[in-house]
């Protein structure tokens, strides 16, 4: 294969590959900030500390993560079939995408917001806060900076679950991979491919670590 | 001194109450047994004052401070603040109502370890409480910069918390506890992680909020200096309970009183042999007059003075004094009652219980313990 034969397909992989990240980022914050959160809360000790609630959402949790993200895939079929009419292409690969991500994220955020000192939960509700407030003014924003180092990991993480996802029916590097480098022996695509992915993967790190650092530069000019 | 007797607030006169406790009990239970942190207290804190709570680790000053503003639901007895019965809005869940917070919000605290979000400026932080009570963006700005400036922080208020010191830090806490206009403010050992100077500058700035405000200030600590510097009254607490309480002044005429004598530890040796030794606490005016050579004098007796200290208790001069009469106590009848008489407190060093058990019945019993082992061995 000669480059100006490689590139289109490339170009066309990558934009496939951002679009299915992108979109099952967001659906993923969607879902998996709010469970992480509940997971802290509902917890023993916490503010809606509820027994059942938190053992139901620590097994859902539990479950999308011992499920190796191949088979979840293939478990989702129908699931993404009936949601977007077909399992095939990068729309569809969304599904399965964040929901083997949910999870993931969910239990990066409960670690995140862990953390947060509880003498600041005590301070709030001192004041007359709510649950709302507590969570809003003073969790969410103290975690902040780990929430967004969890949020680095796990769009790297979604990059890799898009290329197996590429291998049952996803566009993107992955399914581009598959097809040219295994099937067809094309060596020079395939490095293509792994520095395309390396390029992604780098990028989106720097990214993050750059903003935890804005972040956490505040609390660090300690005297 | 009397002028700045009289200045203080006539508290000896019965205070409205602010804060009244009652039967308040805190039953923890973990992994299936009952820890009892409160049993059954009874706490009055009047207006204007400012109370202290002072006790070892784990007697339950902590959890009586939380349960004030129901941040730990009591297990039964009843809060009143302000004439509000705080346990009576807390409802049956472990969520607080708009009611409790409501009310929460009218009762200041500060904390140990500041509490501030490092996320937030320093001003951020102040209008925190002003967020949660919907005040509007300007004002908020505008009360937070006035609160700044009350604590002497107003140079700070663009500074990150991880910028400030300590007391800088608690200045923040106490410019923040502020911000809902309280009558009432909780500090949890708000000096303990400061360093002398600071804790100094601090207990300043409360006892002058006190006097300005009219602020009610519940505090607990361990240590007594804080009582000693800043308090109009104190309690004193032992696993679960209230041992002692009333104003510093009463505590201090009260013979036998455990408190007094922590605040004002009096040195000395233990009575011995054909001597009667006695503590004598002079407060008031009796502070400045001498008595003690008029008792020398009218009695013809030589008095030996074992150990001294004057010091400024919530305000007034006091001081305690361990003197020693010669003969027994029956020889000594009159000439004590001669004290008494102008109004000392005088109690007979070891010989009232509560003494015998803390100090000096333990340091004596390894001596005895010594002298027998020596017998034994000749």
């Amino acid at each position: 294969m000669t480059w100006p034969e490689m590139q289109p397909i490339l170009i066309q992989g990558t934009i496939d590959t951002l679009y299915m990240v992108g979109w099952s980022t967001l659906v993923t914050v969607l879902g998996g900030l709010p469970l992480g959160v509940l997971l802290v809360l509902t917890d023993r000790g916490g503010l809606l500390a509820n027994k059942t609630v938190n053992k139901a959402l620590g097994a859902v949790v539990n479950v999308g993560r011992s499920l190796p993200f191949i088979v979840l895939v293939v478990a989702l079929i129908p699931f993404t079939r009936l949601l977007i009419g077909t399992s095939i292409g990068p729309t569809a690969a969304v599904v399965p995408l964040s929901i083997g991500a949910i999870p993931f994220f969910a239990r990066l955020v409960e670690t995140a917001v862990r953390e947060v000192d509880h003498g600041l939960v005590e301070a709030v509700l001192s004041m007359g806060g709510g649950t709302g407030t507590v969570v809003f003014k003073a969790l969410l924003p103290q975690a902040l900076p780990s929430l967004v180092a969890g949020l680095t990991t796990t769009v790297i993480t979604l990059v890799s679950y898009s290329a197996m996802a590429g291998a049952v029916g996803a566009e993107g590097l992955g399914s581009k991979a598959i097809t040219y480098g295994y099937q067809r022996f094309e060596t020079g695509f395939m490095i293509a491919t792994v520095v395309v992915l390396l390029a992604i993967v780098t990028v989106v790190q720097l990214l993050g670590d750059g903003v935890v650092r804005l972040l956490s530069r505040r609390e660090r000019t300690a005297s | 001194m009397p002028g700045a007797a009289t200045a203080r607030r006539a508290l000896d006169s019965d205070g409205h109450p602010v804060i009244t406790t009652t039967g308040l009990t805190k039953v923890y239970r973990s992994r299936g047994r009952d820890v009892t942190a409160l049993d059954g207290v009874d706490l009055h804190v009047r207006e204007g004052e400012i109370f202290g709570v002072v006790g070892r680790s784990g007697a339950g000053k902590s959890s009586l401070i939380r349960c004030v503003n129901l941040l730990e639901r009591p297990t039964s007895g009843t809060v009143v603040v302000d004439g509000q019965d705080l346990t009576a809005l807390a409802g049956r869940g472990p969520r607080a109502g708009a009611a409790l917070r409501r009310a929460r919000s009218r009762i200041g605290m500060v904390f140990q370890h500041f509490n501030l979000l490092s996320s937030r400026t320093v001003q951020g932080n102040v209008e925190l409480p002003l967020e949660i009570l919907g005040v509007p963006g300007r004002e908020r700005a505008r009360k937070a910069r006035e609160l700044l400036g009350l604590v002497g922080l107003a140079d700070h208020a663009r500074a990150w918390p991880a910028q400030l010191s300590g007391g800088q830090k608690q200045r923040v806490g106490i410019a923040r506890a502020l911000a809902g206009d309280p009558k009432v403010l909780l500090s949890d050992e708000a000096t303990s992680a400061l360093d002398p100077e600071t804790t100094r500058s601090v207990l300043d700035l409360l006892r002058d909020l006190n006097r300005q405000l009219g602020l009610t200030i519940l505090l607990i600590t361990h240590e007594m200096d804080v009582v000693k510097s800043i308090c109009d009254s104190a309690a004193l607490m032992r696993d679960g309970k209230v041992v002692e309480s009333g104003t510093l002044s009463g505590l201090l005429a009260t013979p036998g009183s455990e408190l007094a004598r922590e605040l004002f530890p009096l040195g000395g040796p233990p009575p011995e042999g054909d001597h009667t030794v006695v503590d004598v606490t002079f407060h008031g005016d009796s502070a400045a007059r001498p008595l003690i050579s008029q008792l020398s004098r009218t009695y013809d007796i030589d008095v030996s003075i074992l150990g001294a200290a004057m010091d400024t208790i919530a305000g007034r001069q006091v001081g305690r004094m361990r003197i020693e009469l010669p003969g027994r106590f029956e020889d000594n009848v009159v000439p004590i009652g001669f004290l008494r008489e102008r109004g000392l407190t005088v109690e007979l060093a070891g010989s009232t219980e509560a003494a015998g058990t803390t100090g000096s019945a333990e340091s004596v019993k390894p001596v005895e313990f010594v002298e027998k082992t020596v017998e034994e061995a000749r």
